[in-house]
């Protein structure tokens, strides 16, 4: 039976690309509204997790629920149910902020009349309505990753899943977008994040950190402090996160 | 080393047509044009909020972009006229670099290396401390490589023809901070053996290792200093809270009177006060909201907090 208040429950999830893997028997479990840290070294495999937890790719092994749905069979569902900002690609970059946002709430499958209310509100709230017309490409990054966020959770998804948004920016910025994933997780929206600020891994509920493809460690910060004799995350990570030591 | 005067360059001025833009202005060398100079040997820190102009002056000083009025030049040749000769001596990292996705992680680091006539063998040492990170994957195809993993190939691209000044522009973005540690190591390596080095990062933890930082805001430097001297020319008083709940008191500590501005820094905020602020009313604020496990204290500055300072008065 799947408990309610386990928004991602997953056991042994497993990724491999051909004779590596990326992603070693991970199992964990997410709770509604929580803020949740995936940490972890370069390669490590938060992007490989995150895809297979976003349903867009599929584990080699393993199984699991996001919002609900199985993660093998289900990953349609999920994909309705959830928001998503990879590393690589939010928006697109030649297409203005309202166009935009439009693409993002069709895909989404909202309304054109649930779209264009939608539109001002979030136009509004980011302060952003001399933008409207704004190329994305010529936004600067900060600014870009807060649209980017906004339109991830256009459509009220349980979840949403971010892939290192403050990567590259300002720490003026940085603060302003934790706090709009303070108001997200407020409004009971679940928050996945990965990223490499360890001043950030302090404001998540929990923190998970990935060595080698498998999760080292899961706790509250300050619980991971204590168990690492640490002053800080950071202290934290440099403790684990170094102990790879795979190859190809 | 490098040596810049009167730069200017408005994107906005040669681009008419976009018409909505962000502002009229976009690019470098607002008001009075940009001038500064780094000295060999030196690493020379760019840091600014998003949109100031950074990677615009770096990919001027990489001679890849051509200002609207002012010079720039590296060991005394113009980046415009001895474009060539410039292209020679530097190694440019842009922020969004550019590697062969379909070749491998060797043999994009082979290709970079031949095009400036060396070989992998006769630099290795100078890469050796970031590209052994990801030489056990080396024959991976570098689109397969992890977000951090590229940024690392990229950097062992730009240093394997041992060049004289070194442009990084945000060179660790996505990078974890192991090797963040690991990356500025080498780059202080690289220093001693008198090789330039002007970067620019979004990690305020970085901006404390450079010889010199300059802030830049709007396309110009508005402070460049040591990073002990900027943080010295900070005025405020500066104070640490931490309570059982941080987010809430983030908000509660905005609203109390005697605060003049709060930011978070990981398990404490930061607030600078006003004149009259009493730690004890403060502690007495905060308790009768109902938090608990409150501390207050004295907290020294950062390069982050003059940072943020600047952002706030400039808005
Ligand atoms: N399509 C693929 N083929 C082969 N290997 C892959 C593929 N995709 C990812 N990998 C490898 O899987 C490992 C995990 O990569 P992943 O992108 O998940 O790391 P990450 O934790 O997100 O790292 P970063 O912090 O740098 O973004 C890396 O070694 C990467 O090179
Ligand atoms: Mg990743």
């Amino acid at each position: 039976m799947m408990d309610k208040d386990r928004v991602i429950e997953v056991s042994n999830l497993t990724k491999k690309f051909g004779r590596f893997t990326a992603v070693d028997h991970i199992s964990f479990d997410v709770r509604r509204g929580e803020i949740f840290g995936f940490l972890g070294a370069n390669g490590a495999g938060k992007t490989t997790a995150m895809q297979m937890l976003t349903g867009i790719s599929k584990p080699t092994k393993g199984n699991g629920t996001v919002a609900g749905y199985d993660i093998l069979r289900e990953n349609e569902k999920i994909k309705r149910n959830i928001g998503y900002m990879s590393q690589k690609f939010s928006l697109y970059e030649d297409l203005k902020v309202w166009e935009n946002i439009r693409l993002f709430g069709g895909i989404y499958g909202l309304t054109v009349k649930q779209i264009s209310q939608k539109t001002e509100e979030l136009l509004a709230r980011l302060n952003f309505e001399d933008q409207r017309n704004t190329m994305v490409k010529s936004l600067p990054l900060g600014w870009k990753q807060k649209l980017a966020f906004s339109v991830a959770i256009f459509h009220s998804p349980q979840i949403v899943f971010l892939d290192e948004p403050t990567g590259g920016v300002d720490p003026a910025m940085r603060r302003q977008f934790w706090e709009m994933i303070y108001e997200a997780a407020d409004q009971g929206i679940t928050v996945f994040v990965t990223t490499h600020y360890m001043d950030e891994a302090e404001y998540c509920n929990r923190v998970s950190i990935m060595v080698d493809g498998r999760i080292e460690a899961l706790d509250t910060p300050k619980a991971l402090r204590q168990m690492y004799q640490a002053n800080s995350m950071d202290d934290v990570f440099h403790k684990l996160a170094r102990t790879s030591t795979r190859i190809e | 080393m490098i040596q810049v005067d009167n730069l200017k360059k408005n994107y906005f001025a040669s681009n008419k047509k976009r018409g909505s833009d962000i502002s009229k202005f976009a690019g470098i060398g607002k008001h009075k044009g940009l001038s500064f100079d780094v000295n060999k040997g030196e690493i020379f820190g760019v840091i600014g909020p998003d949109g100031a102009g950074k990677s615009t002056l770096f990919r001027i000083l990489a001679s890849l972009l051509l200002p609207d009025s002012g010079t720039a030049s590296l060991d005394g040749k113009n980046v415009v006229k001895d474009f060539k000769h410039v292209r020679k001596i530097i190694g440019y990292m842009p922020g969004r670099f550019s590697l062969y996705q379909d070749l491998s992680v060797e043999e994009n680091l082979t290709f970079f290396a031949t095009v400036f006539n060396t070989t992998i063998e006769e630099n290795y040492d100078l890469i050796k401390d970031i590209y052994s990170q990801i030489e056990p994957f080396k024959t991976r195809r570098a689109g397969n490589l992890s977000g951090g993993m590229k940024q690392k190939l990229a950097l062992s691209c730009a240093l394997i023809h041992k060049p004289k000044v070194l442009i990084l522009d945000e060179p660790t973005t996505g990078v974890d901070p192991v090797s963040r540690k690991e990356f500025w190591d080498m780059l202080g390596r690289l220093r001693d053996q008198d090789i330039t080095i002007i970067v620019s990062t979004a990690y305020m933890d970085e901006a404390s290792r450079c010889d010199r930082i300059a802030l830049m805001l709007d396309g110009d430097f508005i402070a460049v200093n040591s990073p002990q001297g900027i943080i010295d020319d900070y005025k405020e008083e500066l104070w640490a809270v931490q309570a059982d709940n941080m987010s809430g008191s983030l908000i509660d500590l905005r609203k109390y009177e005697d605060v003049k501005s709060c930011f978070a820094f990981g398990d404490k905020h930061h607030i600078t006060i006003k004149e009259g602020f009493s730690k004890e009313k403060l502690y007495n604020y905060l308790s009768e909201k109902g938090y608990k496990d409150i501390i207050i204290e004295k907290a020294t500055p950062t390069v982050e907090d003059c940072f943020l300072a600047l952002a706030e008065e400039n808005v």
